[in-house]
């Protein structure tokens, strides 16, 4: 497929000069059922695209948040197998990406996985753990299906690497704000507009932002730089705090901030 | 050589990480392979070496223990080192590349604390902010640790996340590396994580098999039948393993700890029973079930409760120049009794285990077996009266 011709790209069209505000939900947090809910919720609240999370028992890119919601979610049974089935069911009406560590990928399988991940519906694969260039293999197991694969740069990726890593993208790129891990913080990178320059002039992709974003204003302000802006820990602790209804709430206020 | 076969032993090894941290790793690959090649660097930890951890350790004979087994066997002293363990090796060398980097703010994991006391050592010997992460259960098994620790400025930080040992540390550590990482370096203690951090280790390491080859020549006249090594990152064993590699005439055995048992959950063979996978940085074998999620390991011992192993011992198993073996908790408490009662030497739980697989076995008179002694057990003392219901 090319480009064009992608899910993701064709949202991005659609989306034309508006934002689009990207969810995170941890597959299986807090059982199956409510999970399928949820992606159902921040769709209808005004999700543009979904990042739905595989869960590992060693995040280490990820806060305590995270950590807490994957490790639920793997003692409630959660697998690659019932992920995919979860998309499936899902059957979203926006873009569904995939973000996963790699060692349950390669356990199942990478061209099985990035075969099955097509056919359940989804759209593209972010792979935490996995830098461009780290594995070719992998990488072409996802880039010779349809699955769009999207990259993680980061404020301390140079401008040899960031051209690297960009010549093999699709969809979008996604930009680590900050140094850490994911996580709720009080206030937006001073760099945040200087960092997604930097990026836009490397490639023509739009670049969406995440790590440390999690209230409407911060939403509202990575939204004047970044073509997209991912939110993960606060919508996880809302769904944790207050179930469906905080996830939906808290996703529509986003929505808003980003959709300006 | 090209990024995707550097740091790779065959298939494993590499540099599976989030994005962040690919920097740090091109920055310390850079200043290490200048530091390799440039004497002076080699000049300063040498002399380090000797005047402050007290290199060359030697070689010992152990009469008792060879008349027991029936074969001639000598221990590589790596517990007469300064803190206690071959972890200084280590630790001294990164500490050196940490000033080459301009970084004042280490962090390390610690299992046993056997490397978070080097790190802590070192740290205080250079000036340097130090933060050890340890896992709360591993804090329980080793409070004297951590204590050593604290004494030396160093800030132990209790991990409480998953099993609270060793993976959760090394977890948890490279969270704080991932926060951290234009200001800090992060000393990892095994032969495990991301390139260059396998071979660098094993470098620092490999002290320990060129002093004990030189010794066997030297006093003893010819080379070991076997060199004897316990695994679990693998760090001690790469460093007395490497300088025998290309002796074929001599046999090469990790011990893992097989727990409870190779036939239940509760064990730390992960060469011995697990299946290649990607964890803390690289390719290697892993403990995992069928989904990919890793298993928790288990082991008597801290140092070796650890689901994963050094990628280069990956490469020596699949190659088959070296046997991976393993003995359980039982097994290795009981070498630890005998190594005190018959010499006079009280192992670390860790090195019991390579001390364990050496007497289980009747052995020809002409073998000749050097074990390499990784640390020594005044640590693990509480823990051995705890089990065995001494009260101290």
């Amino acid at each position: 497929m090319s480009e064009n011709a992608s899910p993701i790209a064709a949202r991005w069209r659609a989306l034309g000069k508006s934002r689009a505000l990207i969810p995170y939900l941890t597959a299986g947090f807090p059982t199956f059922a409510a999970s399928l809910d949820a992606i159902q919720s921040v769709a209808s609240a005004g999700a543009d695209f979904i990042e739905v999370g595989v869960p590992f028992s060693d995040p280490l890119a990820d806060g305590p948040t995270i950590q807490r919601t994957t490790q639920t979610a793997l003692e409630h049974g959660m697998t690659v197998p019932r992920v995919l089935e979860l998309v499936r069911k899902a059957d979203a009406p926006v873009p569904v990406i995939i973000m996963t560590y790699l060692n349950p990928v390669l356990s199942y399988g990478a061209q099985r996985f990035a075969q099955d991940a097509r056919e359940a519906g989804a759209a593209g694969v972010l792979l935490t753990d996995l830098p461009a260039g780290a594995d070719p293999a992998v990488e072409q197991a996802v880039t010779g299906s349809s699955l769009a694969l999207i990259r993680l740069v980061a404020p301390t990726t140079d401008d040899a690497r960031l051209r690297g890593a960009l010549a093999g993208a699709s969809g979008f790129v996604y930009l680590i704000s900050r140094l850490g891990v994911t996580g709720a913080r009080d206030t937006v990178p001073p760099d945040l507009d200087a960092q997604v320059q930097r990026v836009r002039a490397t490639t023509r992709l739009p670049v969406a932002v995440g790590f440390g974003i999690g209230t409407p204003a911060q939403a509202a302000a990575a939204a004047r730089s970044a073509d997209g802006v991912v939110v993960g820990s606060a919508l996880m602790d809302a769904l944790a705090r207050d179930g469906l209804s905080g996830v939906q709430q808290l996703t529509r206020e986003l929505a808003a901030a980003v959709h300006g | 050589m090209t990024a995707t076969q550097l740091g790779r032993f065959g298939p494993y090894g590499g540099r599976y990480v989030p994005e962040t941290l690919m920097h740090a790793l091109e920055e310390l690959a850079s200043v290490y392979d200048a530091a390799r090649n440039d004497p002076r660097f080699w000049a300063e930890l040498e002399a380090l070496l000797k005047n402050y951890v007290g290199r060359p350790t030697p070689i010992s004979a152990v009469p008792r223990l060879s008349a027991q087994v029936g074969a001639q066997i000598l221990l590589k002293r790596e517990d007469l080192n300064h803190t206690g363990a071959h972890k200084i090796n280590n630790t001294l060398g990164q500490v050196l590349l940490a000033q080459r980097m301009s970084k004042r703010r280490i962090i390390a994991e610690t299992g046993a604390g056997q490397h978070g006391v080097a790190t802590a050592t070192v740290c205080a010997r250079f000036g340097l902010e130090c933060v050890v992460y340890m896992g709360e259960e591993d804090m329980r098994r080793q409070r004297l640790n951590v204590y050593r620790m604290e004494l030396m400025g160093a800030t132990v930080v209790p991990v409480t996340s998953g099993t609270r040992t060793l993976k959760d540390a090394t977890n948890e550590a490279l969270r704080d590396w991932v926060s951290n990482v234009t200001s800090t370096h992060y000393i990892i203690g095994s032969v495990v994580g991301p390139d260059p951090f396998p071979r660098l280790v094993r470098d620092f390491q490999s002290v320990i098999g060129r002093e004990a080859r030189a010794q066997m020549l030297e006093q003893v006249g010819r080379l070991p039948s076997m060199v004897v090594a316990c695994v679990g990152g693998g760090s001690n064993a790469m460093g007395i393993f490497t300088a025998f590699l290309n002796d074929k005439s001599v046999k090469l055995v990790g011990v893992e700890a097989a727990g409870e048992g190779m036939q239940t959950q509760k064990h730390a063979a992960t060469l011995g029973a697990g299946r290649p996978g990607v964890f803390h940085g690289s390719m290697s074998y892993l403990l995992q079930n069928a989904d990919g999620q890793v298993q928790p390991a288990h082991s008597v011992s801290a140092g070796l409760d650890y689901p994963g192993v050094g990628p280069e011992h990956a490469y020596l198993k699949d190659t088959g120049r070296v046997l991976y073996e393993a003995v359980t908790d039982r097994e290795a408490l009981d070498a630890f009794a005998a190594l005190s009662r018959l010499e006079g030497i009280l192992p670390a739980l860790e090195s019991a285990h390579a001390i364990a697989w050496v007497m289980q076995a009747k052995r020809a008179s002409d073998e000749l077996i050097l074990i390499n002694l990784s640390g020594r057990g005044d640590k693990d003392v509480a823990m051995v009266a705890e089990l065995t219901g001494a009260t101290l």
